[in-house]
């Protein structure tokens, strides 16, 4: 049928209602959809206050954030030299030492393989740490240095550091 | 298989395409496109239309709910309080799925009301109307099964209440009782069991909602003159006429459900809900759903354990047979002076024994109820039987266009369409 102009009334009832209807319907969905996000419980335990005092030169920590496992790691001199005298540029993820830490002794670490999700080796004394000295990820293979960068194996990115701030000398507080 | 099956054509060729594999297009455009709707049909006819919507919106924020909800008699009331606070619109999902509970079984009241009045449930729909008793059915348990799960003090109680029913039954109640709790009492295998069939029983519903559609199809919708569709001059087109008449219902409707689960979403609930379930305190006054209200006044009107049962589940029972009962051929209550009025007694003792349910009972209350019983089974066994046989109905119109060519002047209503042709008159006796 051809539009004449007397249709035009009748086009924009139509296109109106519709989309009023449209509209309508995205926003009885959105609730639904938001539903499914983490509530209000589950935001409030997303921040973590960690004691560190009793933390030693060279030993590291593991504490649980969000679900997932963080690495907090007191380093010794060695370690920070070591990680200090890489290169950047000649990583696969370039990142200096200086701006993975706020103070240079402590490194915090998410400690979730940026491959596929497990949980790296070398928290332990007796664990493997990999060629690098850090982390070993037990999977598939990743090595990690004494910043938590990717050095060898197959995944993309450093160690991700979740935010954190030190609340005074002996509190961390992550998230 | 069948080589001159004759496929329809449509512009569209990803219609065709699919169209050719399986002929789900042709079957809509049928079915909820060129359907014919008696073009008297007022907006009683909607409450189906909501109804299924209701369901639809039932099932979809009962499945969120239940992505937060935990079937476990020490966290089932914390969860659900956790959905109330925390969970983002937590609140809403539980608003609009108790509150559409409220709502889902006025429309259903509604929608059987206009099936009963208008004698829908008369041949040829009998099936029709079995299928929706039995759907009425579901509803009930479902909601009883529901009313369990946040796990308060009624959710509880009203639990232990109704499965007791079940103790009622000679020989084998107290045992089939405990198998149906998986317990001595009311505990955390009758929690789990209850959540289970609470999540399932809606897609059986929405299964059954489905034949009680395919039926209603095939020979079309009644009418509030309860005549059959003759010509075309007596149908209008499903789509769009009666899709936006649905439409406008349906906005009505969100009005007035918005309004409750905004301002009042507590107006339909139980305040003893909000206590933890407490197996060895009863709450001073149990009261049902108020939607189950007139079926529990029945079962304490009797005074006698087995009796009260037998007539609460008969009063639902009765319903299947009601298509028998009724002698009278004429459908409409509209042409039926006599049964007119016994009808819309029926329907205010049932209100009216809802309200008693409601109470205590004692005294006035419980008279009433006893009244109310006997008018509810008089009904059916005596009054609707009998009517039909000594009833003389009035005149029925010759057509659904007859109608419209009486009330209005027939050079605007009627016209050349409104006018029966003589083909058409010689079947109107019914």
């Amino acid at each position: 049928m051809a539009k004449k102009p007397k249709n035009k009334r009748r086009d924009f009832l139509q296109l109106s209602t519709v989309t009023l209807g449209a509209v309508g319907t995205a926003a009885f969905i959105w609730p639904f959809l938001k539903s499914m996000s983490p509530a209000e419980d589950t935001l409030a335990a997303g921040s973590t206050e960690v004691d560190i005092s009793a933390i030693e030169e060279g030993q590291s920590i593991t504490i649980k954030w969000r679900g997932k496992p963080v690495f907090i790691k007191k380093r010794t001199k060695d370690e920070i030299n070591a990680a200090k005298m890489v290169q950047a540029s000649d990583l696969r993820d370039p990142q200096d030492d200086a701006d993975r830490v706020q103070k240079e002794e402590w490194l915090v670490l998410v400690g979730v393989c940026t491959h596929l999700g497990c949980v790296p080796l070398g928290q332990k004394v007796s664990d493997m740490k990999g060629e690098y000295d850090g982390w070993y990820c037990p999977c598939h293979g990743s090595h990690y240095d004494t910043s938590g960068r990717i050095r060898k194996g197959p995944a993309p990115k450093n160690l991700d550091v979740p935010p954190y701030t030190f609340l005074n000398d002996n509190t961390i507080k992550i998230g | 298989m069948d080589k001159n099956r004759k496929v329809h054509q449509f512009k569209n060729p990803v219609l065709n395409w699919i169209e050719f594999r399986l002929p789900i297009i042709s079957y809509f455009k049928k079915e909820y496109g060129d359907y014919p709707m008696p073009k008297n049909c007022n907006y009683f006819w909607s409450f189906g239309a909501l109804a299924t919507i209701t369901l639809v919106t039932m099932i979809v924020s009962g499945i969120f709910l239940a992505m937060n909800y935990t079937p476990h008699t020490d966290m089932a009331f914390d969860s659900v309080e956790r959905i109330m606070r925390d969970v983002n619109y937590g609140w809403l999902m539980r608003y609009i799925h108790s509150n559409g509970a409220a709502f889902f079984f006025i429309i259903v009241y509604i929608h059987i009301v206009r099936a009963m009045y208008f004698g829908s449930y008369k041949y040829p729909r009998e099936l029709n109307w079995i299928l929706g008793v039995f759907i009425f059915l579901l509803m009930m348990a479902t909601s009883f099964l529901g009313y369990t799960l946040p796990w308060g003090q009624m959710s509880y109680w009203g639990a232990t209440v109704i499965t007791n029913l079940f103790s009622a039954i000679p020989f084998i109640g107290e045992g089939l009782k405990t198998w149906l709790l998986g317990d001595y009492n009311v505990g955390n295998a009758t929690l789990n069991r209850f959540f289970a069939l609470h999540y399932v029983l809606p897609f059986v519903i929405f299964g059954v909602v489905g034949l009680h559609v395919a039926a209603v199809h095939v020979h079309g919708s009644n009418n509030p003159d309860g005549i059959d569709i003759k010509t075309n001059n007596d149908s209008v087109n499903f789509f769009p006429y009666m899709l936006i008449k649905d439409t406008v219902a349906m906005c009505a409707f969100g009005v007035a459900i918005s309004a409750v689960i905004f301002f009042g979403p507590n107006l339909m609930a139980e305040v003893d809900n909000y206590i933890p379930a407490d197996p060895l305190v009863t709450p001073a006054h149990i009261v049902p759903n108020w939607y189950l209200a007139p079926f529990y006044a029945i079962l304490r009107a009797v005074p006698d354990k087995l009796g009260g049962v037998l007539l609460m589940f008969g009063a639902i029972v009765i319903l299947f047979v009601l298509p028998w009962l009724d002698r009278s051929k004429v459908r409409s209550c509209n042409y039926r002076p006599i049964y007119k009025w016994f009808m819309m007694g029926f329907f205010v003792n049932f209100f009216a024994l809802g309200y008693v349910g409601m109470l205590p009972a004692e005294g006035l209350y419980l008279l009433i109820a006893r009244v109310g019983l006997l008018y509810y089974f008089g009904f059916f066994f005596i009054i609707t039987p009998f009517v039909g046989w000594i009833e003389k109905p009035s005149k029925l119109p010759l057509s659904i266009s007859d109608v419209y060519a009486k009330n209005i002047s027939p050079n605007i209503g009627g016209g050349e369409k409104g006018i029966p042709s003589p083909a058409m008159q010689k079947d109107t006796n019914l």
